[in-house]
């Protein structure tokens, strides 16, 4: 589109969009409540744009495809939720292995196991960092809103396609259901980012040799060697299963490659922290009820910030190490029983950080939050 | 300010279609902030249907209703159900053949949107006639707004059908609004 849209979408819609409009042109999922609205979506929109959709007999297998189209040169995803997404694990590994750009969306609700299905959950921070085997780094973004699951989601392929890593757009089911307007605009205005191509000849192109970080990749049918493996593998991308140094230099590299850009990856949307000293840090849904509170303590004259996460991992750790002599108290807003609680707590000290926990199946209400802010104040 | 609606109903009358043209006309013809949620979960599949909007001319942040202040119904169960939610100075709007009220309510504007959308031809777009009767009654979306939003989502073939509910529905909501 040439002119700027004005849309009225969900937020799980606003991702499918938000993807097709960053050049994604594969998904391969299987439905499942709270994320269904993008693969239905994907399946009615990725025909109309040339894409294929396919829905596949599971999430291991769902998983498999994309990787295998984004080798054939697509951009490509898939929508999950819990259940879907521990399915998924093990190849997002293979992913994170094979530097194999893609996005994952996985749709929150509560857990553990199918735990419920229809009602809100953030307590798969965690899984997404730590979901499959081995060391490894990913990068995963949070919106609070259906624009920010338009927004992220066309980073997520940004950063998928720059850093060659599966990312994973963590949704929840309040912001994926609640739909608001969504400004999309013009086509010329959207910053696109396409993984970088060989520029050496055939003969002289070694697929896993980094510039940079980052190798640059031949697809399949492009005229390279092309040779993917999970086996821990050398420049040229043969198995070296047997080689500790290899072992080192690839995973070494492959953890760098994000931990060592993590300040050009941060996105923390900052609220009310120039003269803060207590800080509520939040992400999501919790996000807008955390910005809520805020906003209710200023009235009352409290001196209270809001760190909102849209980038997740890798964790914003310089920054909560430069913020720290300055806040008294952090409390931490999450619909979890503390897993951004422990990153917080990693970096400004443990007697600093409160948990202000919901375990599942409903959002904060901004009045608790308040509350809490409150109590912190007054126990000082 | 932050107002809060909440439309109630039995499954088939469109009562999430209600919400939704609802905060579409609030938040993209009107300028204002809007958010809709649909109620997911096991009373979707069962007797009441129900779905939520928040307008405010300030940024949104917390997305839920939890005290309405205008609650419409279209089915006694829905009332049974929302009515005890709704505010103490709050405006209950009900489909009068379709509810029953008890004693003691507050605030009430009544409209037989059935009876009147069944005189049109087709019952289906009580939900319409509703709607226009809840924008004249609160004046809570422009009619030019709501209008542009119904009209977007109907079939093409049906558009004269619903302009007819929205209108009738919205002359009776003035005409409420004079009394």
């Amino acid at each position: 589109m040439k002119k700027e849209q004005i849309k009225f979408y969900s937020g799980n819609i606003a991702a499918a969009e938000g993807a097709i409009a960053a050049g994604c042109r594969f998904f391969a999922g299987y439905p499942i409540t709270p994320s269904s609205e993008i693969a239905e979506h994907m399946a009615r929109r990725l025909p109309q744009v040339g894409g294929v959709f396919i829905q596949m007999e599971d999430e291991l297998a769902s998983m498999a495809a994309i990787l295998g189209a984004s080798w054939g040169g697509a951009k490509a995803m898939t929508a999950t939720s819990g259940p879907g997404f521990s399915l998924m694990q093990e190849n997002i590994g293979l992913g994170a292995m094979t530097e194999t750009p893609c996005v994952v969306i996985n749709v929150q609700r509560a857990g553990p196991s199918t735990g419920m299905p229809t009602l809100v959950g953030q307590a798969d921070v965690m899984q997404a960092r730590w979901g499959s085997h081995g060391d490894y780094e990913i990068i995963a973004l949070s919106p609070s809103s259906p624009q920010e699951c338009f927004d992220l989601t066309i980073k997520a392929f940004n950063l998928a396609e720059e850093y060659r890593v599966p990312v994973v757009v963590l949704m929840d089911e309040s912001v994926a259901h609640m739909f608001e307007k969504v400004v999309i605009p013009p086509e010329n205005k959207i910053k696109i980012v396409n993984r970088k191509k060989p520029d050496v000849p055939p003969e002289k192109y070694l697929p896993f040799k980094p510039e940079g970080y980052v190798p640059p990749m031949a697809c399949a049918g492009e005229g390279y060697n092309v040779h993917v493996t999970g086996l821990t593998h050398d420049e040229k991308g043969y198995p070296q299963a047997t080689d500790p140094e290899v072992q080192e230099r690839l995973v070494r590299r492959l953890c760098d490659k994000i931990r060592k850009n993590e300040r050009k990856m941060r996105d923390i949307d900052e609220y009310e922290m120039d003269d803060a000293d207590v800080a509520l840090v939040s992400f999501g849904i919790s996000g807008r009820s955390s910005k809520a509170a805020v906003k209710e303590a200023r009235r009352r004259g409290y001196k209270v910030g809001l760190i909102r996460l849209r980038t997740i991992w890798p964790f914003p750790d310089e920054y909560f190490e430069k913020i720290a002599g300055d806040i008294k108290k952090f409390i931490v807003v999450e619909i979890n029983y503390g897993q951004i609680k422990l990153e917080v707590e990693r970096n400004v000290g443990k007697e600093k950080v409160i948990l202000l926990p919901k375990f599942g199946g409903e959002i904060h209400k901004p009045h608790e939050i308040y509350e809490k802010i409150k109590e912190v104040y007054n126990g000082d | 300010m932050r107002v809060e609606i909440k439309f109630g109903g039995f499954g088939g009358q469109g009562i999430i279609l209600m919400g939704n043209i609802t905060a579409r006309a609030a938040a993209i013809y009107d300028g204002k902030n809007a958010v809709f949620t649909p109620s997911y979960g096991p009373e979707a599949r069962g007797g009441a249907a129900s779905s939520n909007v928040v307008i405010s001319e300030e940024e949104i942040d917390y997305p839920y209703v939890t005290q309405p202040d205008v609650l419409v119904v279209m089915s006694q169960g829905a009332y049974e159900k929302f009515a005890p939610l709704l505010k103490d100075d709050g405006l209950l709007i009900i489909d009068e053949d379709l509810v029953k009220l008890h004693n003691g309510e507050g605030k009430v504007a009544k409209i037989p949107a059935t009876r009147i959308a069944e005189g049109l031809g087709k019952r289906i777009v009580a939900n319409i006639v509703m709607l226009g009767f809840f924008t004249g009654v609160t004046k809570l979306v422009s009619y030019e707004a709501i209008k542009k939003a119904v009209l977007e989502s109907v079939p093409a073939k049906f558009r004269e059908l619903n302009e007819d509910a929205l209108e009738r529905g919205y002359k009776q909501g003035i005409k409420w609004q004079g009394e």
